[in-house]
């Protein structure tokens, strides 16, 4: 009869045979102390941990071993197999790398339910703030340390502080969640989780900052998020929290939603007000800022989604409790959407100053395929690159901006050895050229020209003066550009060259794509050998550049390929290389 | 009043004087092609670009109102490199057709390239190859030679209030157009002519018909007559260095006459005669 | 233009006439009730909102989400996000481009498909994604694409 049952699986990073190798030495080991029909031995795919060498989980215990070495399988069954007691100096311990804030409510509470949020300690930071008046608030959210979470990580407090010493008796309060970064959705996922939070966020604020009316600026391509914000604001509305006389004071404020319509440059403070106002999302000069001159020339203060939702807890634990997250200058956590070639891709939430190997690789558990990780990229348009040698570097905004990148709203996109850097750079530049708002030369056409050169670097018509044209023109875009777009925009290009020129220099000179990425360069050839002459390759060819019969096999005819891959990809037995 | 130093040169003035302002007055010139002295700045092309002292950022002197006790330095080599690499950039969505340009030698963007010693091409041409509208007997708008500075929208909409021209599209392939599709005929364009006038390029100029003038002054079987409008008389003295304000009737009668019109009749005929009844 | 889309046209107006900056929302409605801005909504619009008719097309055509053409029955929205990127989804476009006989942007002949692709539908991960109209289809490879367009033509 079978009394335990022991998981099995090698989490070296790259090793294809250690769970085989391990499990066979077990099962003999099993067999010998007479065990082997009592415990069943089974090779996990996934054990839920990673980098941490053969890792067992025995069941029903529930014991996790890590990095456990073949000399501690006796150990093992007569100890714990036998007798059910746990090796200390096996057991898996994992650190708690995620600390959640902001996402403490995603998935806990209903997040269509207002009541839900108050049996949660919701709306009750809205009351201390009325209650302790709004130079205290500031004041809270200053010492706090608090900083934009929407990229730019400008000091909230300030931010706050600066709107409401601005004369006037009409104010607005904006609330971006316009979130545009390809491969991001931290925002989203707050405002479908937990819209009350973000809502007593932007309540706090504005009164703060003396505003009366509020915006939700949500992307149109959100909809479960428009409506669950909707529905918050009308049950906050039903509640008195939203309104006149918010709490029987004297504070009164409204909330209301205004939708984006895809354009990634309206996450610029300026263009998001142009939009609001009904016109083109085109940035304007700064200043006047939009704490001075904003909404409908009034002043305005616009926070990003994540900002908002960590302010409630601020005002409910105290400034001192926030500011010991996190490092010098960054307080606080951060949530990041971990993606691209990554096993366990999604949200995290981690405190400020973890480190991005902790990220990638207990967090995100290194790369799905295996493969040699080689880069992550931080900031999405406007960031950059890293490389492994500087996965060491603890997460901040400074940090991140000294190694060419920025914190950005969160996106992470782990890549591996298939993904060509310069193809990388080039999707980038490809989107923020595509979201131009096309008023400034710099931006328009400098980004225009630099996907030109990285078009003909990938196809293997560039030469090396082509590299100092991509420099003379992101120094142009950094410097001239008028809004952070245009400024960022060439930062992937500039990232990807500072860590990985080589790369771009084995395109320009040997006319190769280290990994094998860029179609142009490659060359499809058919491996005799292999080939088993069945002729669907020279079926899907859309060129009819494979000629050949079932009889004499089958070849490329080089002239004529277009380098589609379509032959690569059709064929069953591996017999197209391309290299 | 505002104390500041431009290049090291003190500078007092105005609250919400401009950096660019500020350094004219102190004769220090900072380039500019989409500022125009009577608009709005639209802050397009990035050419004015200064630095200011403690800052690695670049400011828009156009736009930027000078704060006290500023420090700026309008020109170092890594700022004239940028304003270079722009020009650069400018001049690469711009056609090389300055030979039979109407804007030819009262060209903004030309002025500038010559100012900055531009000799040769850095970066390939590409130009949008949109058709030109000719569709009005007043402008041709030719989008290839467009820099996007934006005056003419301004003038357009906020100070005419015509809005016949809109900025379409975005990125790259943004234009400035007619909205819906529409020529310029088909628009609410009154021809007032602000536009062109305002052009620092050869993208909206007046519809030229001199060679078809010259061809039938030239043919035996026509007689040309000749109509000039009031303001003409006085307005064509300045294209010859008169004094604004020169009467210049007579010379302008007799030089029709050599041309070889063969009767000169003046408007302001018509409008004597409206007034005498 | 017929009664009845007037009498729409007409409703949303008057839903947010007296916001301030309604411009963007009343398109928003329009799009969500004529699939796209028709022409003649785009010129009643300006005419009742006394809007420049430029001011609209300015408008409408910086911002990605407005469409000036009718959409298919089904829009089929492949994600390009960095995610989807990464893992492929440019042959999902490329594959659907060959199937529909379409380019990006465009309504198949039999008005049934309407094809484009999109910036983050929000879903990484499940990359690589597409949507048809709101349903997100995740993980794909190239070979479930065929079945997916099929799926709907067959419901149609």
């Amino acid at each position: 009869m079978i009394t335990k049952t022991v998981l099995i699986k090698d989490t070296t990073p790259g090793s294809t045979s250690g769970t085989k190798e391990f499990f066979d030495v077990f099962t003999a080991a099993l067999r010998e102390s007479k065990l082997a029909d009592e415990i069943r031995l089974v090779r996990a795919a996934d054990i839920g941990v990673y980098n941490h060498g053969i890792v067992l989980k025995i069941l029903p215990d529930n014991i996790t071993y890590a990095n456990v070495q073949h000399h501690d399988i006796k150990r093992i069954i007569g100890v714990t197999l036998k007798h059910g007691n746990p090796i200390k100096d096996l057991l898996y311990q994992p650190r708690a790398y995620q600390l959640r804030l902001v996402l403490k409510n995603c998935g806990r509470i209903d997040p269509e339910s207002i009541d839900d949020y108050i049996a949660h300690d919701g709306y009750r930071a809205l009351s201390a703030a009325l209650q302790a008046g709004p130079d205290t608030v500031i004041r809270e959210i200053t010492a706090s340390g608090l900083r934009g979470r929407g990229g730019g990580g400008f000091p909230t407090g300030l931010k706050w502080s600066m709107t409401r010493s601005t004369p006037g008796n009409e104010k607005y309060m904006i609330c971006n969640a316009d979130e545009g970064d390809p491969g991001a959705y931290m925002d989203r996922s707050v405002l479908e989780g937990d819209p009350h939070a973000v809502i007593e966020g932007m309540l706090i604020a504005g009164f703060a900052i003396g505003a009366s009316q509020g915006y939700f600026y949500i992307r149109a391509e959100y909809p479960l998020a428009i409506e669950r914000v909707q529905k918050a604001i009308d049950q906050a509305h039903a509640y008195g929290l939203v309104g006149e006389r918010i709490f029987g004071s004297d504070f009164s404020m409204d909330l209301e939603i205004r939708l984006g319509a895809g354009a990634f440059v309206c996450g610029e403070e300026t263009a998001l007000i142009a939009s609001i106002e009904g016109k083109r999302g085109t940035p304007s000069p700064r200043p006047p800022y939009p704490s001075v001159k904003g909404l409908w020339g009034k002043p305005t203060c616009i926070n990003n989604v994540e900002t908002l939702a960590n302010v409630p807890s601020i005002i409910r634990n105290g400034s001192a409790w926030f500011s010991r997250i996190g490092t010098e200058n960054s307080k606080g956590t951060k949530v990041f959407a971990v993606t691209g070639k990554v096993r366990n891709s999604g949200l995290i939430e981690v405190p400020m100053g973890t480190t991005l190997r902790d990220i990638v690789f207990e967090i995100g558990g290194g790369t799905a395929s295996g493969k040699r990780f080689k880069a992550v990229q931080t900031g999405g348009p406007s960031g950059g690159v890293i490389p492994e040698h500087l996965l060491d570097t603890p997460v901040d905004y400074d940090n991140l901006q000294k190694l060419g990148s920025i914190m950005g709203s969160g996106g992470m996109i782990v890549m591996d050895e298939d993904d060509c850097m310069v193809d990388i750079a080039k999707f980038y530049l490809k989107f923020c050229v595509d979201e131009s708002c096309g008023k400034c030369a710099p931006c328009r056409i400098g980004g225009y020209q630099m996907l030109n050169l990285l078009e003909n670097i990938s196809r293997g018509n560039a030469t090396l003066e082509d590299l100092e044209r991509l420099r003379l023109i992101a120094k142009a875009m950094q410097k001239a550009s008028l809004c952070g777009l245009g400024q960022t925009a060439a930062n992937p290009v500039l990232s990807t060259l500072r860590y990985f020129e080589d790369e771009y220099r084995e395109h320009i000179l040997n006319r190769r794509c280290p990994s094998k990425k860029c179609t142009a360069l490659l060359q499809f050839i058919i491996d005799r050998s292999r080939c088993k002459k069945c002729g669907l390759c020279a079926r899907s060819c859309p060129e009819k550049a494979i000629t050949g019969d079932k009889e004499h096999g089958y070849t490329i005819d080089t002239a004529r390929c277009i380098n589609c891959g379509m032959c690569f990809e059709t064929c069953k037995f591996g017999a197209v290389e391309r290299n | 009043m505002i104390i500041a130093t431009i290049n090291g040169i003190p500078v007092h003035v105005a609250e919400g004087t401009t950096i660019l302002e500020a350094a004219r007055q102190v004769q220090v010139k900072i380039p500019t092609l989409c500022h125009h002295p009577d608009l709005p700045p639209t802050a397009a092309c990035g050419i004015c670009i200064v630095k200011v002292q403690g800052s690695n950022k670049m400011l828009r002197a156009c736009c930027t109102p000078i704060e006290e006790g500023m420090n700026i330095l309008t020109h170092d080599p890594e700022i004239v490199e940028v304003r270079r690499t722009v020009l650069e950039l400018i001049l690469s969505n711009h056609p090389n057709d300055c030979l039979k340009c109407g804007r030819n030698q009262s060209c903004e963007l030309q002025n500038l390239a010559a100012a900055f010693g531009i000799r040769e091409e850095l970066f390939p041409k590409f130009i949008s190859g949109i058709p030109k509208d000719d569709s009005t007997n007043a402008f041709v708008i030719d989008p290839d030679k467009c820099i996007h500075c934006g005056r003419c929208i301004e003038i357009c909409q906020e100070l005419q209030q015509v809005w016949a021209l809109s900025f379409l599209g975005r990125g790259f392939s943004s234009r400035f157009a007619p909205a819906a599709g529409m020529r310029l005929v088909e628009s609410p364009c009154v021809e007032c002519g602000q536009c062109s006038s305002h052009c620092p390029t050869g993208a909206i100029f007046e519809l030229d018909e001199t060679v078809k003038v010259w061809q039938k002054l030239q043919d035996p079987d026509n007689y040309c007559v000749v109509q000039i409008a009031p303001s003409v008389r006085v307005a064509i003295g300045e294209a010859f260095g008169m004094p604004p304000g020169t009467n210049m009737t007579g010379k302008l009668y007799t030089v029709l006459r050599r041309l070889g019109f063969k009767a000169v009749f003046d408007t302001s005929f018509a409008a004597d005669v409206t007034v005498m009844e | 233009m017929d009664q009845a889309a007037l009498e729409t046209a007409r409703t949303i107006i008057e839903k947010w006439r007296p916001k301030k900056g309604n411009l963007i929302m009343i398109l928003h409605d329009v799009q969500d009730a004529f699939g796209y801005i028709p022409p003649d909504i785009a010129r009643y619009l300006a005419r009742t909102l006394h809007i420049p008719l430029a001011r609209i097309y300015e408008v409408l055509t910086f911002y990605h989400y407005f469409k000036l053409q009718p959409p298919g029955k089904y829009k089929i929205s492949v994600c390009m996000g960095t995610a989807c990127y990464l893992k492929g989804s440019p042959s999902l476009l490329q594959e659907l481009k060959n199937i529909l006989n379409v380019e990006e942007g465009q309504t198949t002949k039999d008005g049934m498909f309407y094809l484009e692709s999109v910036r983050c539908l929000g879903c990484c991960g499940l990359s690589p994604a597409l949507a048809v109209n709101e349903t997100v289809h995740g993980t794909l490879t190239k070979s479930d694409v065929i079945d997916i367009v099929s799926q709907y033509a067959k419901e149609a």
